[in-house]
């Protein structure tokens, strides 16, 4: 069944992208939907599989690799985490893949796209279900690779091509840093297998390695490699740079593997690897502090930001600073419970964008819209349910993950936790401004939009409307229904052996006895103060942004350049490399390698051509000459050296 | 004297050649210049026979008129070869003759006495008669060199060819002389037979030897006795300087490989010092010097300058693979460079004969056989596998490394590459340049025989190269062992 949940949306993917034409696009729709949905509800049987019978259990499919000591097998990892995975990826992707065919219906390669969701979701599965590093390397390459194609979809506009060529090139950096990572690992414990790194990595706490000269702990050089493997996928800060331009993507994508999947690969990743990075206590305090720095700088951005995607692509940039933060401290159970509740009202938040751009005829721009809730109601409501999940009211799925996070760093005690508690409080007064900002913006207020546009604003056909609804539960209940099996009591027996938190570690623990009632409503009271200030600076004193923005412009402009994180990036790597190129080519290649080499060469042969032919006078004594000269001196070199 | 009567069997092709170019001559007499289409089928025809003769004849050496002549597989192979050239040149001469108002029975009877002479220069076994028979040759080709007495460029080439011509029997004579002076002998198994002894060489017989060399180097045209290459190449008569560039090269090319490795095989250490300076001199002008021409019969020219320098790479290595690498690389070359003269024949515009290589132009438009057939020849002589050329080149760099002359095989590629420049420059030319005027057409009956003969040899030779490897290698044996 596992093994059919993963490879059902790669056959479906073959047959949509080999026979797109086929089975023609309704083909292809209903192939790669049917096969996504299949492997939805055998997610779900699995989960609930899980829940009674949490044992571990692998599946080999195949062996792979078997070269010296180097050993990896294609096998399937199930438990606890992989299950979750499993749930969270196919549900979303199987909404996407229905709420696509709406979105899409326009589009000229309409089996290229569904192919593409299901590649990308089989990689995603194979991602979630790897039983060694290798095989998670795949996964990892792969969405990449599906992440690129999807965001340059509309290859015919340069700047979607420019946004997937920085997506990957982005991410490049970070498989650079996980790729070493799995190497040391493998110089570490001589294997790449999971079972295997888990069992030897207690004993390796504080050995080290010697590199250039300098004794590096391993485990934590390993472990900050991996990291930055998940700082790539995840956006975090410093190579978050592609996440914001991925929104050139259509919106079906930004919301599958932008918001709810491929972005949590890192997530799923840290937590996966907890039984080392629980012994690699510096390597944890690092993602924390990233993580939180993360959730702060995120959410300032998306304070400033007009493009509707681009702020739900920043407020994903922070929810996912929550999670590593909260991988940092430990938690890595309310990591994997927030990346849940976060992927199910994400998704719905991008979808509901989505139908609102649809609506407004591919407007993106929240200055030209407003004044449209009347007219497209299902999407409005939705939209409410997102943002409430988002900002973290209670009976909304965010509030339970999201504040039980901000506990859990406050009572991991340490100094780094306390700075992640400050974050994530500063961040979540933003998320809650931003996201009514946003409905505000969007929905009320008088209609910025022209009048033809305006006519033609309407509500969404069924098949997109029903993704939402569904997606609206999740965000609704998932929080609820899954806090007592996730980081609740039931937590041990659920995870069993997927997660591990060393005993002085349990920060989830500490955080669900009582703590003092502001850190414990912490977040709560500042989403409403969020809300409110929302409230007055958008609907009751419309002026107020501008004088605001009028009265700290240079704070205005830094965070509406996005920290000049891509400025700073073109100058250092871009412009650089550009310039060592260009004089690589210029003076290495084409003055020195070309000019003495082919060109010189060639030039010298021509030159040497033009002397030989000038031999040839046409004088018969010159000629006579030459061969008396010639006699002569074979004549004279056999009497003198011979 | 009373010497018993020698053997004539052994000469039977010869005999036979020159009684058939007599008959021809009387007949040509006889009928006028009306008669020229006719005396050319017959020479073809005789020299064909005659080719029948030379492979039919006893297998085996055989040596007779008091031991000035021999006839081995070596001299049968090198004797077919000639004879081909010589038929391929009569047969697409013709329309030529015809056009340019040069319909003179004398041509074809001339190129069969020219044959004779390198009949017998490639069976020489002794000084003499080796004189003989190249000054038989010779004497025949200043005659046809100069055959458009009345156009001062064929005028000028013979009499070049005739000056230069005998400035180097002079030298071979000198040579021959100091040879006789210092050994006692003019045979050539006379010769061997005291270097055999054990006797250290003489400064005079090394003299003699350097003359003589210098002598057959003319006549091959290896740098630095070339001069009078491409002045005559361009000069005569393109049928005639088809004629040059195959049968006399072939020729002299195997009377140098007789008289080192024969007589002289014990003074391989002296000559292949000759050898090897002219050797990378031929190669290394050979491919520089064309580089710069755009006329294409002289392109030629420099072109088998560059090719007589490969193959005395497989004569310096001295060794029987080696001979083995000069007999296949000449047996290849034959057949190119009809071809590709062939195709120059056929560079004909508004009833003129163009020689420039811009005039080739786009002919892959107009005439795609033509250049088809052009580029396979010119993707050989480039050496580019899997042409013919390739292969030619492969054998005799391949015994120059097993003689270990290390610098000579890498010098020799380095120049193929050189080289290999204005061959593909040709192909550019017609398959990517703009289209020059038409050539007149229709390709006349022989030239397109011919073109479709040597054109699949060219192309196909790697399909079924044993009958010439195998030949190759038993003419080899017959001349080191011997």
């Amino acid at each position: 069944m596992l093994a059919a949940v993963v490879f059902l949306p790669l056959i479906a993917a073959f047959i949509a992208g080999f026979f797109g034409r086929v089975i023609g696009d309704r083909g292809a729709q209903l192939v790669t939907t049917g096969a996504v949905g299949l492997a939805a509800l055998l997610s779900i049987v699995l989960f609930a599989q899980v829940i009674h019978t949490p044992t571990p259990q692998t599946i080999e499919v195949l062996r792979w690799i078997d070269v010296g000591e180097f050993q990896a097998n294609w096998e399937l990892r199930f438990d606890a985490l992989t299950a979750v995975m499993l749930l969270v990826v196919t549900v979303v992707s199987a909404m996407v893949h229905l709420y696509s065919i709406g979105y899409m219906a326009e589009d000229p390669a309409i089996p290229r796209f569904m192919a593409y969701l299901s590649l990308f979701t089989f990689f995603m599965l194979s991602l979630v279900t790897a039983e060694n590093f290798v095989q998670m390397y795949f996964g990892w390459e792969g969405v990449g690779l599906a992440s690129y194609l999807l965001i340059n979809f509309w290859y015919q506009r340069p700047s979607a091509n420019a946004a997937s060529i920085k997506a990957f090139l982005v991410n490049r950096v970070g498989d650079f840093g996980f790729a070493l990572g799995i190497m040391a690992v493998f110089s570490l414990v001589g294997s790449v297998d999971f079972n295997d790194v888990f069992q030897a990595a207690p004993e390796l706490a504080g050995k080290t390695f010697s590199f250039l000269g300098y004794d590096c702990d391993g485990l934590t050089v390993a472990c900050l490699l991996l990291f930055m493997g998940a700082m790539g996928k995840s956006a975090q800060l410093g190579l978050h740079t592609w996440l914001p331009d991925a929104m050139e993507g259509p919106t079906p994508v930004s919301a599958l593997i932008h918001a709810a999947t491929m972005v949590t690969a890192g997530v799923f990743m840290v937590a996966r690897l907890s039984p080392v990075f629980e012994y690699a206590p510096t390597a944890l305090a690092v993602v924390a502090f990233v993580g939180a720095s993360t959730a702060f700088v995120a959410a300032t951005i998306g304070l400033t930001q007009f493009d509707i995607k681009r702020v739900i692509a920043y407020s994903t940039m922070s929810q996912l600073g929550y999670m590593f933060f909260a991988l940092g401290v430990s938690a890595y159970q309310a990591a994997i419970f927030h990346l849940m509740t976060h992927a199910f009202f994400k998704a719905l938040l991008f979808l509901g964008a989505g139908s609102v751009i649809h609506a407004m005829h591919h407007e993106q721009d929240m200055r030209k819209m407003g004044g449209i809730w009347k007219l497209i109601p299902i999407t409005y409501a939705m939209m409410w349910i997102g943002s409430l999940a988002l900002a973290g009211i209670p009976i909304f799925a965010g509030f339970y993950s999201k504040d039980l996070i901000v506990d859990a760093a406050w009572a991991s005690g340490s100094g780094v936790g306390y700075y992640a508690f400050a974050m994530g409080i500063a961040a979540a007064v933003m998320t809650a401004f931003y996201s009514w900002r946003l409905l505000i913006m969007t929905f009320h207020g008088a209609p910025r939009a022209d009048h033809h546009t305006m006519e033609h604003v309407h509500e969404s056909p069924w098949v997109m409307l029903v993704p939402l609804l569904v997606l609206a539960l999740g965000a609704v209940f998932s929080g609820i229904l899954g806090f007592h099996l996730f980081v609740g009591e039931g937590r041990a027996a659920f995870w069993g052996t997927a997660i591990k938190v060393l005993p002085g570690h349990d920060s989830i623990g500490v955080a669900e006895q009582p703590l003092p009632l502001l850190i414990e409503h912490g977040t709560l009271i500042v989403a409403l103060i969020g809300i409110a200030l929302a409230y007055v600076f958008y609907m009751a004193a419309p002026r107020l942004p501008a004088a605001l923005v009028a009265r700290c412009r240079g704070l205005h402009r830094f965070i509406y350049n996005k920290w000049y994180f891509d400025e700073l990036y073109q100058f250092l790597f871009v412009d650089f490399a550009k310039w060592v190129g260009f004089g690589l080519w210029k003076s290495g290649d084409g003055a020195v390698i070309d000019g003495v080499g082919p060109d010189g060469v060639a030039a010298a042969t021509r030159v040497l051509g033009q002397k030989a032919s000038g031999l040839q006078t046409g004088y018969v004594y010159h000629y006579a000459f030459v061969m008396v000269i010639g006699i002569v001196g074979l004549v004279g070199w056999f009497y003198f050296f011979s | 004297m009373n010497a018993p009567f020698p053997a004539l069997s052994p000469a039977l092709p010869e005999i036979f050649l020159v009684l058939c170019g007599f008959a021809l001559l009387l007949y040509g007499v006889f009928r006028g210049d009306r008669s020229t289409r006719s005396v050319g089928y017959l020479a073809v025809l005789a020299l064909v026979i005659t080719a029948r003769l030379v492979i039919g004849g006893a297998d085996g050496r055989a040596v007779t008129f008091e031991g000035l002549y021999v006839v081995d597989s070596f001299a049968r192979f090198m004797k077919v070869l000639v004879l081909l050239g010589s038929a391929f040149s009569i047969l697409i001469a013709r329309g030529y003759l015809e056009r340019e108002n040069m319909k003179r029975p004398e041509f074809a009877v001339l190129i069969v006495l020219a044959t004779f002479g390198m009949l017998m220069m490639i069976s020489a076994n002794d000084l003499i008669s080796l004189y003989v028979g190249l000054e038989t040759q010779s004497l025949a080709l200043y005659v046809v060199a100069a055959m458009r007495r009345d156009n001062a460029k064929s005028s000028e080439a013979g009499l070049k060819y005739f000056l230069l011509g005998a400035l180097s029997s002079g030298m071979l004579l000198y040579g021959a002389s100091l040879v006789y002076g210092f050994s006692g002998t003019t045979n050539f198994d006379g010769v061997a037979r005291l270097l055999m002894q054990g006797n250290h060489p003489s400064v005079g017989l090394v003299a003699g030897l350097v003359f003589v060399a210098a002598g057959l180097a003319f006549k091959v045209s290896a740098v630095p006795f070339h001069m009078w290459t491409p002045d005559v190449y361009e000069g005569a008569p393109t049928p005639i300087t088809a004629f040059f560039a195959v049968a006399p090269k072939v020729a002299a090319v195997a009377l140098f490989v007789r008289v080192l490795v024969g007589p002289f095989g014990e003074m391989v250490g002296e000559w292949r010092q000759i050898i090897y300076f002219c050797s990378v001199a031929s190669m290394l002008l050979g491919s520089f010097a064309a580089i710069n021409q755009h006329n294409i019969k002289r392109l030629m020219a420099y072109s088998s300058i560059g090719h007589i320098g490969y193959a005395l790479v497989g004569l310096a290595a001295g060794t029987e693979e080696g001979v083995r690498g000069v007999l296949i690389y000449m047996a290849i070359y034959v057949f190119m460079n009809v071809g590709a003269f062939a195709v120059i024949l056929s560079m004909r515009q508004k009833g003129r004969m163009v020689e420039e290589i811009a005039d080739l132009g786009g002919l892959s438009r107009r005439q795609p056989m033509l250049a088809a057939a052009m580029a396979v020849f010119m993707f050989s002589m480039a050496g580019i596998p899997p042409m013919a050329g390739f292969f030619g080149k492969l054998y005799v760099f391949l015994a120059a490394i097993q003689a270990q002359l290390y610098v000579l095989a890498v010098l020799g590629v380095l120049t193929s590459v050189v080289g290999a420049f204005y061959y593909l420059r040709i192909i550019k030319v017609m398959y990517f340049d703009q289209p020059a005027p038409a050539f007149d057409g229709p390709v006349e009956f022989e030239v397109s025989a011919v073109l479709t003969v040597t054109g699949l040899f060219t192309l196909l030779f790697f399909v079924f190269p044993s009958p010439i490897l195998s030949a190759a290698a038993r003419a080899a044996a017959a001349l080191v062992a011997g």
